[in-house]
């Protein structure tokens, strides 16, 4: 049933491209207009070029938005592309982890180029419907959605006016419109934010599927970076695209039995071995609550402490209990890693769906400790039902829990009282409170809410210029890189992680490199060229999974039961059996053999393509590679006194004397010896990815990547003369 | 003394595998450990006794957040 009217305003015919090897070989381009309500549509070819260059997913999604945009864009012009591409692999069912769509766009939050993925249907069935990719560009008068129907080739723009804007209720909706029959609902995935996109940077996109068993729309966020945001802006309710009787052989892949023979073996690995390795079908991503407060790298109270002994409040046994047990719960067809948990009949306590009994997606690990421990709770009941609100209101759970952070730190530090939070007392632990900032963010109610949703970056200055906040404390406190929150992850004694973060394309996620065992337990990369050379390998490997649309947990949440016998240090931890099952599937879809240098090979053009890109909206280069205080050491006596005897060590090995020094004067010198390590971090890593001082490719990289084409050298050669920005 | 990824820990008679990794709080189950380069499976953790001045090796595999 309908719950708004769907207004006809725009209808194109259009014959779907079959999928071959893996592409369609073509994209679509949805123009909205310029607020006048001209719509129209675009359907480009992709040559091999663009194919050997840019492979698929997120280098497709670069490429296009290139085309799409000029130096001056910003997240909010016109010509943004909110592109959306799954990738070679995308969709085949035989492996695990294999439906992931990836959007790339500028960014509100760091004023450049962002990507983001989710699981949900929306690739699979993109590609199925003959797109490879779908970008979005313009701006409408009213709230629209963009249908793709891939069964009768109809492209479709409705007017869509509605107050029920937030992600649960459209979805449902749509679902409900686009499908023939209660069967059919599982045709259909919509890509949807919600209310709070509209007000705040941190808009998430979420991205259904249909649950049969559960009769529910189940949502998967491409959270990070404001895509949610760039969705709204453009006054898109939601992208739809059906696709019926979906099959696994819809890729036409060259050599389907090897496809099924993989899977198998990865099938048969993950039944046998999760149990004993990360439950993740039992328990999804929060096996990881315990063993990060184990290793002190749990996010605690913004990150001032690395673990709690409130943490038996939310071990995996705890969220193991709420989360439904028995269903193969993955968020696409034939994933027996099955991690995508729900919380089924939770009753809401708070906001205005109070009382209603939902089926909660997650949380899943990042969820459990941004809104938990960084803002000083324990409570996984509290932690769903934000999780609840975070998906419906579209805002990232990442950035929302480490903003909010943030925000309770200034606040215990007396730079916000209760009169610039209109009311609110927001101390670490105050769940009542920080709930309510979460239904205030979601329709903007006041100023301070809206202050909040626009990231740590730009509340800096917000909190400086309006409330008088010290900037220099926000400066060492803020766990920010490049205008992006820093995920759940405690990096201070990692020097290797603190590249991991804050020496990345898009700033401090956790998708390009996961150093910190490697480097902080097993000591395994001690030199500065060995953490560099982790610093290449590891980005370059994992944006791979982002340009053929696969999930990154398969290869390393589980693990063959000889691997750390047949292999030995960093070789181990690459996990080279999955790696391989890697480039046999890659083969098997796209007909093309594929080694283990070439693969990081199409990963590095990409890699750089971004950086490139990234120079050209006057960034990608040293000065944004910061790193907060906060990050490197402890900043306030009493985070080096939780940890005492282990600080002073380190200012030993620092050959510090710390004998009658404050404790503020033992974290000085700490922080100043750590800076200059981050500065000899920066150098080797630049030096490793053939980058000059500056963090700018070097003409030899770019031409021995094959990425010097005339736009690239036009960008760059009078760079590469002057040495300064033209 | 015993050596455990590089760094010096105390050792006692009888200290095995898994007594080692309790004590050094390493409870994370993806876990490779050689004792003086030869690997042991996590079946013989509480068999395997390390020796007095053993170079060791507790690998934890994870290598993605």
């Amino acid at each position: 049933m309908d719950k708004f009217p769907m207004n006809l305003l725009a209808e194109w015919n259009y014959h779907r491209a079959p999928l071959h090897r893996g592409y369609t070989r073509k994209y679509l381009v949805v123009d909205l207009g310029k607020g006048d309500g001209q719509y129209s549509h675009t359907i480009h070819d992709i040559d091999g070029d663009m194919i050997d260059t840019f492979t698929g997913g997120r280098g497709f999604g670069l490429r296009i938005l290139w085309d799409s945009v000029n130096p001056q864009s910003r997240w909010d012009s016109p010509e943004n592309a909110l592109v959306i591409s799954g990738g070679p692999i995308c969709g085949i069912t035989q492996y695990p982890g294999t439906g992931k769509t990836y959007t790339v766009f500028l960014s509100p939050l760091t004023e450049q180029t962002y990507n983001s993925n989710a699981g949900g249907y929306f690739g699979p069935y993109l590609k199925a419907s003959g797109f490879d990719a779908l970008a979005v560009t313009g701006k409408c008068p009213e709230d629209v959605v963009v249908s793709i129907d891939g069964d009768e080739g109809k492209i479709r723009i409705y007017a869509a006016p509605t107050d029920e804007r937030n992600a649960y209720d459209v979805t449902e909706a749509l679902h409900g419109h686009f499908a023939k029959n209660e069967d059919d609902k599982t045709s259909i995935s919509a890509v949807t934010a919600g209310r709070a996109a509209e007000h705040s940077w941190w808009g998430a996109l979420n991205v259904s599927f249909y649950d049969p068993r559960r009769k529910v729309a189940r949502l998967k966020q491409a959270g990070r970076g404001g895509g949610g945001t760039v969705l709204r802006d453009k006054g898109i309710l939601a992208l739809v695209v059906r696709k019926s009787g979906f099959t696994g052989t819809e890729n036409d892949p060259a050599d389907l039995a090897t496809l099924q023979k993989v899977g198998t073996k990865l099938h048969r690995e993950i039944r046998n071995n999760d149990d004993t390795q990360c439950i993740m079908r039992t328990t999804g991503t929060t096996h990881l609550n315990k063993i990060m407060n184990d290793y002190d790298i749990l996010p605690v109270n913004n990150f001032k402490f690395g673990r709690s002994e409130a943490i038996g409040a939310i071990t995996p046994e705890e969220y193991k209990k709420l989360f439904t047990q028995g269903y193969a719960d993955g968020c696409w067809y034939g994933c027996s890693m099955a991690c995508a948990k729900t919380v089924d009949g939770f009753v809401l306590r708070t906001g205005p769906d109070k009382g209603k009994k939902v089926t909660v997606d997650g949380p899943e690990y990042e969820t459990a400790a941004s809104l938990g421990p960084n803002v000083g709770i324990f409570d996984p009941l509290w932690t769903i039902e934000t999780n609840y609100y975070a998906d419906h209101y579209a805002l990232d759970t990442i950035s929302l829990g480490t903003g909010l952070a943030f925000v309770c730190e200034c606040y215990e530090l007396g730079l916000l009282t209760k009169e610039h939070t209109n009311g609110l007392d927001l101390r670490f632990g105050a769940g009542d409170q920080i709930m309510e900032l979460i239904h205030r963010m979601m329709d903007g109610r006041d100023d301070f809410a809206l202050a909040v949703g626009k990231g740590i970056r730009k509340m800096k200055d917000i909190f400086a210029e309006r409330y008088g906040a010290d900037r220099a404390v926000m400066e060492r406190i803020g766990m920010e890189g490049q205008g992006l929150e820093v995920s759940q992850y405690r990096c201070q004694e990692s020097v290797a992680q603190w590249g991991g973060y804050f020496l990345t394309l898009k700033g401090p996620q956790h998708d390009e490199a996961w150093v910190i065992f490697m480097d902080m337990v097993n000591k395994q990369i001690p030199t500065f060229e060995d953490k560099a050379e982790a610093l290449f390998y590891f980005p370059n490997f994992r944006l791979w999974f982002s340009l053929v649309g696969v999930c990154k947990l398969p290869w390393n949440d589980v693990e063959p039961s000889d691997n750390r016998l047949r292999y030995k240090g960093i070789e181990a931890a690459k996990v080279p059996e999955h790696v391989q099952n890697y480039l046999d599937i890659y083969e098997a879809v796209t007909g093309k053999p594929l080694s283990r240098e070439g693969m990081i090979l199409q990963s590095e053009r990409v890699y750089n393509y971004e950086r490139i890109f990234n120079y050209r909206m006057g960034k990608g280069t040293r000065k944004e590679h910061n790193i907060p205080d906060r990050a490197l050491g402890p900043v306030f006596p009493d985070e080096w006194n939780v940890r005492k005897e282990y600080f002073e060590k380190k200012l030993e090995e620092a050959g510090i004397n710390g004998e009658g020094l404050s404790v503020e004067e033992k974290i000085s010198r700490l922080q100043a010896h750590r800076r200059g390590e981050w500065e000899k971090l920066v150098d080797a890593v630049y030096a490793r990815r053939g980058w000059d001082s500056n963090g700018v490719p070097t003409r030899k990289t770019v031409e021995r990547l094959g990425l010097d084409s005339p736009e690239v050298l036009e960008l760059l050669e009078p760079y590469w003369r002057s040495g300064e920005r033209a | 003394m015993i050596r455990v990824n590089g760094e010096q820990v105390p050792w006692r008679e009888g200290m095995t595998i898994r007594d080692l990794l309790e004590e050094r709080n390493f409870t994370f189950p993806m876990i490779a450990v050689w004792v003086d380069g030869t690997p042991h499976r996590r079946e013989e953790f509480a068999s395997v006794w390390i020796p007095d001045g053993a170079d060791v090796q507790a690998i934890h595999m994870i290598s993605g957040g």
